[in-house]
This record gives C-alpha cells, structure tokens and sequence, in this order.
C-alpha cells in the first residue's frame, strides 16, 4: 500500500509489506500470545513491515523502492483490500531519536540505487504492524502490545481494523526528532547554600522552567570542590563544565569507592589487593612473565605466541538491561567489543564472552520504579530473553564467535540482573617498526571522531549506572545498538588504517561520550581544544552539554597527525564510515571546549582527572546471627540427583549456545556444548590465529550464594574455579590471567564495604598464590533497586554481592585439549581432590531448603587451599600434555553429583561408581556427592592407561570411583556398597533440559 | 602448479571473508580480499580473477533481508563486470550471507541460464531463531564443486536459511539438477540426535548451481570445517584413534570444497 500525502512541503510515502506464503514470525507471535493467556481469543494474525519515507519522490522512484523491497517470491506490497479482515492493528515503530537500523539501510540503499541524497529534514523510518483477529478487547491487544514492544523505546498503538479503512494516513506518524529550543549554555551559580549543592549534585542542574536534567551523582563533598575551584578562577561554572565534571568524577569512570583508602587500607582496594597483586606475580614470573600491558589501557593483554598478544576486557551493562534488555545488551556487547578496538593501536576482536544473572522466570511478583504504579519493571522472563537477543544481535551481527558463557539465577537479581560482556582482542605486537600495544597521541594531532553521530540518546549513562534504579532514572540512558556502523569502522581501523600507521591513539567513545574519550587521550598529549559545533549531529538544535556528555553509541575518538589526515580520511570515505576533525591535541594542560567560537568550557587538565574529593571509607565487620536447624535427611537419592542436574543453575542453556554464532571466524576447538549428548561446559576452546594450532581458552568462576556467608571464601572459589576450569581443558597453569568484575549493592554501607574488602583481599591472596596476574577489570558497586511493591509499599531490592572472575589461559597445542564426555565403556572414572562437608551457599543446600519450608542451616563455605591446589594442577597438566586424560569435568556448582551427570549425558554412556574411595572428610553421601569442595576435576581415562595415570598421580588426594558403562543406567553405590541412585540416562537429560524447553 | 586467483569480497558487514580466504589458500590457490568499494571504484577488476567468493556474513545487518542491500549494491555498480565474469571460464562461490546475495542478484540458479531474476528465496528459519549447528549434507549434483564428495558434515549459522521456491521452480531445480545439496539424516544428526532440516527448507536444500555448475551457493559453511578438529565430536575421534595408535586426519570436510575449485584450475 502506497500512500503520499503531503506534510509540510515534503511528500511522505508509506510502503507496508507482508508475507504472502505461511510466515514464521507470525506463528511463533501467535504462540507468544496464545502464552499471555489469550489462546481462546485468537483465531488469525499477521505481520506486515512498513517502510515510511520522507522524501518527494515520484511514482517511477517509489515503483523502483517497492521492486528493491519487496521480493516477487515471497511478498507484496499491499492494499487495503488486499490483506484479509482483521479486527485490530498493532503497530509498534521506534520512539523519536532511538536507532532504527531498518530505516538506516532503507535510506542508504536508496541512495545508491536512485543516486539520490537525503537533505536535512528527510528521512526514512521502520515500523511493525500485527493484524489481530479473535474475539479481543482493547485491553487485550494493549497488553499484547506491551508484551511485544517496551513504551521505553517504541511507540505502541493499538486501533481497530477499521480505523484502517477509514483514516487515510495512519502509519504515517514519523518518530521525528525536532528540537525547538535554541542550543545555549548555561552558568551555574555556585554560591548557593549547601542543600541546593546536595540538589544539583543528586538532581541535576535546573533549566529555566525548574525541570532538573538528571543525576550527577555528585556528592556535596564533590560539589563543594567544584565550587572552590571555580571561586579561585573568579567565575562560576557553565552547565556543560559541571556535567563534564560529573562524568569524569563518576563511580563508573573513576571507581571511586575501589580507589579510596579503606580502614587500614591506605592506598585503596584496586592498588592494595588487585594491581599489587599482578606486580608482585610478575616479578616472580620474572623471564616468564607474560603480561604485556595491565590495567592502563581499555583492555588487559597479554603475550600469545612470540608474534602476537591476546586482549581481555569484561563490562557490566546492569542498569540499561534492566530498564530495555535488548537495548542494554547489544549496546554492552558492541560496547566492549570497542573496548578490544580501542587497546593499543586496535586489536581484532576474536572472541565474547557472557554471563547473566537474573531473577528466575518463575518470579511473578511485580515491582514498580514509582509509587503510583505508572513505571513497572519488567518481568524476569523478558529480561532473560530481551538480553539473550541484544547479545545474540551484538555478536552475531558483528561477526565476532560468542562461545563462552552463563546463567546464574537467584531472586536478588529482579530489580537490576547483572549483564556481564566481554570482549577477547588479537593484535600483532608489531607492524614495521612499531608497537602496535601502545600509543600517545601528541600535541597537533587532530583529535578526530569516527562511526555514529551524536544524539541525545545515552545522555546521563555514566551517572545513571552510578546509582541505584529509581523513579529519577533517566529513560534516555537507554540505546539500541547499530553493530553494522561499527563492523565497518572496525574493519577499517583494524584491517587497513592500523598496518598504514595513520594513527597515533584511539579509544572508545563509551560511558560520558566524547567528555570522557578526549580528555582521557588528552592526558597523553597534555591537553585538547574541542570545537563542539564540528561535531555530526542525528539532528539540529542539540546544546554543547548534550554534544560533550552524550554516550550515542558506534563511535571512537582517534589522534591523526595533520600529514595523514588525507590519506585517512579517504580510507574512512571509501568504507562508508564518517570520519571529522572536531579538535587538535596540545599541551597547554587544558581541556579547552568552544561553540562556534566561544569558550564553554576551560578546565585545568589537572583538575579535571585529579581535583575529586578523597575519602576514606570505613567498614564494619558483621556476624550473621540466625537460628539454625539440623540438616534435614533425605531418602531418596535418586530423586535428588536427577533433580540437581536440572535446577536453574545447573541446567543446559543450549538455546543460548545454539543461537549465539561460535564457529565464526572458523576458530571453534572446545564449543559450548560438548558431546553426544550436548552438554554445556564451563570452559571452551578456539584458534585465533587460523595458520598456528595454539589456542586460548576462556571460563570464569563465580559464586553470589556464598557471599552472605563468608565473602572472604567467595572470591577464594571464584579464582580458583576459573583457573581450574581452563585447566581441565588443558591450559598450561604458568600462563592464565583474571580478569576482575565486582558487582556490589549498597555500597554506602559498612557492612556491604566489610564484604568487599574481604572479598578484595582474597583476590589478591590467590592470584599471588596462583601466580595467575590480573590483567583488567571494572567494578559496578549501586546494584540495588529502590521501588514499590504492588501494594504501593517501599521496598528495596539488593542484589547478593557478586564476584566474576573471568579466566583466559593460553593452550600451547590445541590437539591435546580434553573434552567433558564420557569416549568410551570401560573408562576409569576417578576424582582427583579432596572432597569435604563443604556445603555452605551450596546449590544442594538451596535445593533442601527449596524442598523443607525455607528452614536455615549453614554449613561452611568452601576452603581454598592454593599451594596444595596448584601442585595437582601440575601434575594434572602433565598427564594432559601425555594424553593420559580422555574426558575431564571441572567441579563446580551442584558437585561430583552434577559433574557425574554431565560426563555421562555429554557421552551417553552409563557410569557405575562408588562413593567407597571418595577422598575427603564428608559424613553423609549427599553430602559427598553434592559438596561444592574446590580443587577437583572429575576425569574419565583409558584403561590401559591405568598404570601410567596412578602413577602420575601418586602422593596426591585421588579417589577411583567406578567406570563408563555400555548401558544407558547411571548407578551410584554407598561406601557400605549398596545402591544410593540409580536412574537413566534418559531422566537425567529430561532434568537437564527441562528448565528451557521452551525458549 | 597454476594457482588459481581468488576475490573474496568484504565490506558492509561481510564477516567471513578471512576464513574464505584461508581455505582457498589451503587448498593452494593465490587470495586475496578487497572491498566492494575497491573495486566499483574501479581500483581492482573481477577480470584480473578466476574465482570470485561472496563470504557470509550479516551485510547491511539483514536490515531489508538478508543480502538485500549488497546485491542492489552490486547491481548498482558492478552488474556488467560481474556478468562478464560468470560468462567466461571462471568460478564463482557464496557461502551463507553470500548465497543470498547471489540469489537476490538472480546469479542463481538462473533456470534458464539468464542472469538477473530472482527465483529462489531465503527466508527466515521455521523456528524464527538465527541456528548455530552442525547438519548432514548429500551431494545431489555433480557440480565441480563437489567431485568426488557424496556426503559431508558442515555447521550452519544463520537466520534466514529456510530454501524457498515456487513449486514450478522447484520442478525445474530437481529435472535440471541444480540442487547441489540437501541436508539428511547422516552421522552428526544422528549421534547428537538433531533434526535433519535445521531451517524448514524446502525439500532440503541446502545449496544449488547455475547450468554450468560452476556458480555455486550454499548455506552451511564449508570454509568453518576446514580442518578435522573443528568437529563438533573430534575429540571421541582423537580419543579412538589415539587407542589405534592411528593420527587424527588432517583435514575437515569442508576443505574439499576449495580443493575442488582450486583442481578445476590446476589440473
């Protein structure tokens, strides 16, 4: 259907587009609905896309978009007439200003092919319409409407079928962004009380009609340093001056609370517990020291053979993800992805990683951002799926394999999950004479910006993540995601600009836009002078404050010498991406803005990064007082161990695995899913150089449930479950790194600091005892949700403090990597480490807990014991690199139960075993089959290999437990040798699948 | 030896151009990867190769459908050159992302052996979910492409992979042979007790062939199996032969593709 009224004195026309053979995407949507408890209702739907173009353009120019468009196989444009009657109309399009890719393409697309050009002022736009026909109430399509599209982003509209009919232009409402007031700057009067200080420091500062722009998360301490900044300059700051400020000195970007001295900390947890901690490895390491560039640049790197080196990075994308899944999670993955563009001179990505922590999708319980109820948050189960599709969006789209990751749910996680990203990058040390790992940009280089333009989407990211969600948290921090802008910056920088040298610095334009990028290069040359106005808007009328802070996503910030600008500038034309000079670098140790030629902002470099107010945090030490019950005792084993397998964090998320892209680049070794019988592994395997059979392995460790009870002990586990994941695998133990993310809540209380501390401390303590350096990390301390329940009372939702620690090992051959499926009956299966009444915070305990009415009891959290550890982790690498090993299960969560259970599923084989030669101290034989007791592997071997195994092994906690079996039984004997489970193959992998069935 | 050249295309979001690239050079032909815009604007000729590669990927990012946008793009800018090249003795070869943008340009199968109407179409996976897996494949043509293969296990990766044609094209394609390949039930679908038809195609087909066999589109991704060690059950491989005292063979089943083509010049 073609329709061209006029609008001003630009023509708009409409092409709507369906289907017509059986579509997909309408019978799955049918589905979804038919699940919102509307299946009596429904008897027919379709789906239609609409392409709207503001343009005048003639009939033979819109003929020509309907031929490009619409494919003569399988679609038509329609008429009115033509689709079938329907009762009512969905139409979801995008809210003004969010990124609209569909409509991107459309206008690029018909630029080339019409060799035409888009002015100021045309457009193109995408919408989605859903034909409805059933017996349906208005509300009830306003629900669908809400269960399909999130009133954050895009505009819904729910009108009857007729309204079609009679009202020519109804799609034609063009999400248009018009700014109408003249762009300005501001002064902020300083010299006011301390409560109006508190004010624009919480609140934001006022425009002229009193509206406040949203928080600084400036404290008064903050406020009060400003202001005597500026009394000693004589004047008082403009707007874009404080927000800038506010950027640079936010939690997000200069990690406050981890760089501040604490109790007896005097020079902070980051230096203390975390950088000292890869300094005094290092120097222990000595001529094998391996880390090549630590903390200081966007990325940890580290060396990968004598010609390259292996980047790391992990982010955190929580709070956007809470308010728009998807937005959040593609613009965290693309994010960190730039965060492997933006090491050195530009290092390839190679490899991203994931982890989600959310509320399980069985918690119903709606909770609001506001009082009178107007803001709900949205429910666990579209946060899960908006997140798994803005990664599967980001990584596929970029073409960068996504094959490590994990899922971990407790209820804690329903005001804000945790989105873990990250990125691996691959760089040569060296092309020609220069290193390729480091940069500077210097005085005179033009200070130039590549990919997307600005707009006012993302203003207040920085800050917004700095505190807890509420009602004043700012919906324009969330973004949608335009991975094809930056794949062509990417391959241009990393692939051509990088190897022609034509490029001193570059980094990311992340959290605090182009504030924070140009002053963080600016530090390298000694100063910048930004002229603002040269910046390429989305649309006018944008004010300098908006231009500086805005985080618009797909861009980064380079330092070009003025001889190579030509030739780079040239590069940026022929690969469609948008390259502008916006400044110069200098060295008058300024950060200088102007606005057509007017100063707005002139800030002491120093100040700038340095002049925030120190503080010295104290923390309190805290006993947990509870009242404790006995363990209770069960009988049936069998149920048990068939149900462990299957709980929320034990079960597989192939759904992930399968549509997350891991054989891009053609690198896969280990994938995520293992075996026959597809299981998930905690540890997977790729190739980044296609021509060399070295690998790098990728896992994590992380264990929220222990916290609570000894956060001390928690981190302990997390290091060294992420470092023996990798080992199993077959990383050489001499060259793995870590890579830290705390996610912490509340982090203006003494107890919560207590924690982390503790927890910091242990970081430090067994990445030395490991010799396993830190080589880049982030922290994330506000995960709290401040809202109401749905009785419009306060509630507070914390999250449990959480510990990530990712793992990157290097595997010198890829042929000897090891696999978690059983190969063959007749495999001697035995577990090396001890095994211990280690249960506390264990998925076990939660499970009892589950099954008799929540009772509390604790058992203790479990021990790591580094030196003895990393002895077997010796020898265990030794027997890999002799092939002694021919499948090996890192124990983790749910212990020698689940380990046991994914070794036979991934191999299909049965297993008969005996708990007779368990290692350890344990007192009953559950809780020596799910004890989370670190420091063991369950390993499978060949028989003949027996004597050369033990041997390898003598002097170590190992225990032979039984063999792989030919039948389909899984059977587990007590120490007394009678029968504790026995069950199938067949039950175990329902349990195991059960949980996702339907994703 | 005659080493073939090899153009593999980049840009707009192609993402598979390297390991295109690699397999050819295996398979011991000269490749090399230039921009589509390095050659409209007229810095490189397709003339000056004997093998075109169109890689897979996420080109303009689907956003009009998959390989929508690169296929008006080469139409726009290329179409002489690229007809001139499929006419004289010469292969052409799209993987995934790249096969849709063949059949979008009307490459393949071009039923009547014109170039430039589209006649087949792919569309969105039956279960609406871009698919990462491995599936079973049958030769069904004796294109150059696949000498000497009857059977191979590739991974796909793709949201638009479904095959879909009218049913008189569909005639066509089966009495003309075009269809090169169509998934089955072979040794991965049965060890890891997956369906067979990963995507809802039609009749199952997985690729096909212009008249001559020599231009060349398939969905899964010969170019990610070039070695055996990226199958997804190499290791119960390693494992038995280690017990045999028998070496793990080199190569993956995909690396025959690029042979074929590379022979087809050498030989």
């Amino acid at each position: 259907m073609i329709k061209a009224p006029k609008r001003g004195n630009v023509l708009i026309t409409s092409i709507e587009v369906v289907p017509n053979i059986a579509d997909p995407r309408a019978e799955i949507r049918k589905r979804h609905i038919e699940n919102l408890g509307l299946a009596q209702k429904i008897s027919s739907l379709a789906i239609s896309d609409i392409y709207t173009i503001e343009k005048s353009l003639d009939r033979k120019a819109i003929d020509q978009i309907v031929s490009l468009l619409v494919n003569p196989i399988t679609q038509k444009a329609t008429g009115k007439a033509t689709l079938p009657q329907f009762d009512w109309i969905i139409e979801i399009g995008f809210l003004a200003g969010v990124t609209d890719n569909v409509a991107h393409t459309l206008k690029e697309t018909i630029e080339d092919q019409l060799k035409i050009r888009f002015k100021d002022g045309e457009g193109t736009y995408s919408s989605q319409r859903t034909y409805l026909k059933g017996d349906l109430k208005r509300n009830d399509c306003e629900s669908i409407a809400y269960s399909l599209g999130n009133p954050l982003i895009q505009s819904l509209h729910v009108y009857p079928y007729t309204d079609i009919l009679n009202k020519s232009s109804f799609f034609l409402r063009i999400p248009k962004v018009l700014i109408r007031t003249v762009p300005s700057v501001s002064v902020v009067n300083l010299d006011v009380s301390d409560g109006e200080l508190t004010n624009i420091g919480s609140l934001g500062i006022a425009e002229k009609d009193e509206v406040r722009r949203g928080p600084l998360a400036l404290d008064l301490s903050s406020m009060r340093k400003i202001k005597k900044y500026f009394k000693k300059l004589g004047r008082n700051p403009t707007d874009i001056e404080i927000e800038s400020l506010a950027q640079t000195w936010s939690e997000h970007c200069k990690h406050i609370i981890f760089s501040s001295e604490i109790d007896e900390v005097k020079e902070g947890l980051y230096k203390t517990y975390i950088k000292h901690a890869t300094e005094l490895v290092r120097k222990k390491k000595g001529k094998k020291d391996f880390c090549v560039s630590v903390f200081s640049d966007n990325s940890g790197a580290i060396r990968f053979d004598k010609n390259h080196l292996l980047t790391h990075k992990v982010e955190t994308h929580n709070s956007p993800s809470a308010l728009d899944p998807f937005g959040g999670a593609i613009t965290g993955i693309v994010g960190v992805n730039r965060d492997a563009i933006g090491f050195g001179l530009g290092a390839k990505p190679v490899a991203n990683t994931y982890g989600f922590c959310f509320a399980p999708p069985t918690v119903k319980r709606q909770i609001y951002r506001d009082k009178g109820k107007k803001h709900p948050m949205l429910p666990p189960q579209r946060i899960l799926e908006g997140v798994v599709s803005g990664v599967n969006g980001g990584g596929n789209t970029s073409g960068i394999p996504t094959p490590s990751g994990f899922l971990y749910f407790d209820e804690d996680f329903q005001g804000k999950p945790l989105v873990f990203v990250g990125t691996v990058g691959f760089l040569p040390f060296k092309s020609g004479k220069k290193k390729l790992y480091e940069k500077r940009a210097r005085s005179g280089d033009y200070i130039v910006m590549i990919g997307g333009r600005v707009g006012i989407d993302g203003i207040h990211g920085a800050t917004f993540s700095s505190v807890p969600i509420d009602s004043n948290s700012p919906v324009s921090a969330v973004q949608i995601g335009d991975p094809i802008t930056q794949k062509k910056f990417s391959d241009a920088i990393v692939k051509e600009a990088r190897d022609l040298n034509l490029y001193n610095s570059i980094t990311d334009n992340g959290a605090g836009g182009l504030s924070c990028s140009v002053a963080e290069m600016a530090k390298e040359s000694g100063g910048c002078l930004v002229e603002l106005e040269k910046v390429p808007l989305k649309y006018p009328n944008l004010s300098p404050w908006q231009i500086w802070i805005s985080e618009s996503q797909e861009r980064m910030t380079l330092a070009v010498p003025p001889g190579k600008w030509r030739k780079f500038s040239q590069l940026c034309k022929s690969r469609g991406v948008e390259a502008t000079i916006i400044g110069k670098f200098t060295r008058f140790r300024k950060c200088h803005v102007s606005y057509k030629g007017k100063t707005v902002m002139d800030i002491d470099l120093q100040f700038l990064h340095d002049g925030f107010p120190r503080k010295h945090l104290v923390t309190k030490k805290f006993n947990r007082v509870s009242l404790q019950s006995s363990v209770p005792k069960i009988t049936d084993y069998t149920s048990a161990f068939v149900d462990m397998v299957g709980r929320w964090n034990t079960s597989s998320f192939e759904f992930i695995s399968s549509q997350f892209d891991h054989e891009v680049q053609s690198t896969s070794v280990l994938k995520p899913l293992q075996g026959v019988g597809r299981v998930n592994s905690e540890a997977t395997v790729f190739r980044p150089d296609l021509t060399s059979f070295r690998g790098v392995t990728l896992s994590y460790g992380l264990y929220p449930s222990y916290s609570e009870l000894d956060s001390y002990r928690m981190a302990a586990c997390c290091l060294d479950s992420a470092i023996r994941n990798v080992i199993a695998v077959g990383a050489d133990p001499e060259t793995i790194a870590l890579l830290d993310n705390f996610c912490w809540c509340s982090s203006n209380e003494r107890e919560r600091l207590y924690q982390l501390k503790e927890a910091a401390r242990a970081c430090f303590d067994y990445a030395v005892s490991f010799q396993t350096p830190f080589i880049s990390g982030k922290d994330s301390m506000f995960n709290d949700f401040v809202g109401f329940d749905t009785n419009g009372n306060k509630i507070k939702i914390s999250i449990p403090p959480t510990l990530l620690i990712s793992s990157v090992g290097i595997v010198s051959d890829i042929s000897k990597t090891v696999s978690l499926d059983a190969k063959f009956p007749g495999d001697l299966i035995y577990i090396l480490g001890s095994t211990n009444d280690e249960l506390g915070g264990s998925e076990y305990f939660t499970y009892l807990k589950e099954n008799h009415h929540n009772a509390i009891f604790h058992s203790s959290v479990p021990q790591v014991r580094a030196k003895e550890f990393r002895r077997l982790y010796k020898a265990y690498f030794h027997a890999i690199e002799n092939n002694l090993i021919a499948s090996a299960v890192s124990v983790t969560r749910g212990g020698l139960g689940v380990s046991l259970s994914k070794l036979s599923m991934a191999g299909k084989h049965g297993a008969d075993i005996s708990l007779e030669k368990l290692p350890g101290k344990w007192s009953r034989d559950d809780f020596g089959l799910f004890s989370e007791s670190q420091g063991r592997i369950l390993v499978a071997i060949d028989p003949n290999k027996r004597k050369q195994f033990e041997k390898q092994f003598k002097g170590f906690e190992i225990g032979f437990l039984g063999k792989v079996t030919s039948d389909d039984i899984v059977r587990i004997r007590n120490r007394q040798g009678k029968d504790l489970v026995v069950t199938s193959l067949s039950q175990l992998l329902n349990s195991y699948r059960k949980k996702f069935a339907n994703y | 030896m005659n080493k073939p050249r090899v153009i593999v295309l980049s840009g707009y979001g192609l993402n598979c151009e390297e390991e295109a690239r690699f397999g050819f050079e295996l398979a011991g032909a000269v490749s090399e990867i230039v921009h589509i815009n390095d050659i409209i604007s007229k810095q490189k000729k397709l003339s000056s190769y004997q093998i075109l590669v169109v890689p897979g990927g996420f080109s303009f990012g689907d956003d009009l459908g998959s390989g929508l946008a690169f296929a008006s793009r080469m139409r726009n800018h290329l179409w002489e050159e690229i007809l001139s090249f499929v006419r004289r003795d010469k292969l052409v070869l799209g993987i995934c992302n790249g096969f849709q943008i063949l059949a979008n340009l009307g490459l393949l199968p071009a039923l009547d052996g014109r170039f430039g109407k589209r006649e087949i179409a792919l569309l969105l996976n039956k279960n609406a979910r871009y698919t990462v897996r491995w599936v079973d494949l049958k030769v069904t043509n004796d294109s150059l492409w696949l000498r000497g293969i009857t059977t191979l296990s590739l991974p796909i990766a793709h949201g638009e992979g479904k095959f879909f044609a009218s049913r008189e094209v569909l005639k066509k394609l089966e009495k003309k042979k075009r269809i090169a390949l169509r998934y089955f039930r072979g040794t991965i679908c049965t060890a890891i007790d997956l369906s067979d038809n990963p995507n809802g195609s039609v009749e199952n087909i997985a690729a096909v062939t212009d008249p001559t066999g020599k231009i060349f589109g398939l969905m899964p991704h010969p170019d990610r199996a070039l070695y055996s060690f990226q199958h997804p059950l190499w290791h119960r491989q390693k494992e038995e032969l280690l017990r045999r005292k028998v070496k793990l063979p080199k190569f993956g089943d995909g690396y025959f593709i690029f042979q074929n083509a590379v022979k087809y010049f050498s030989s």
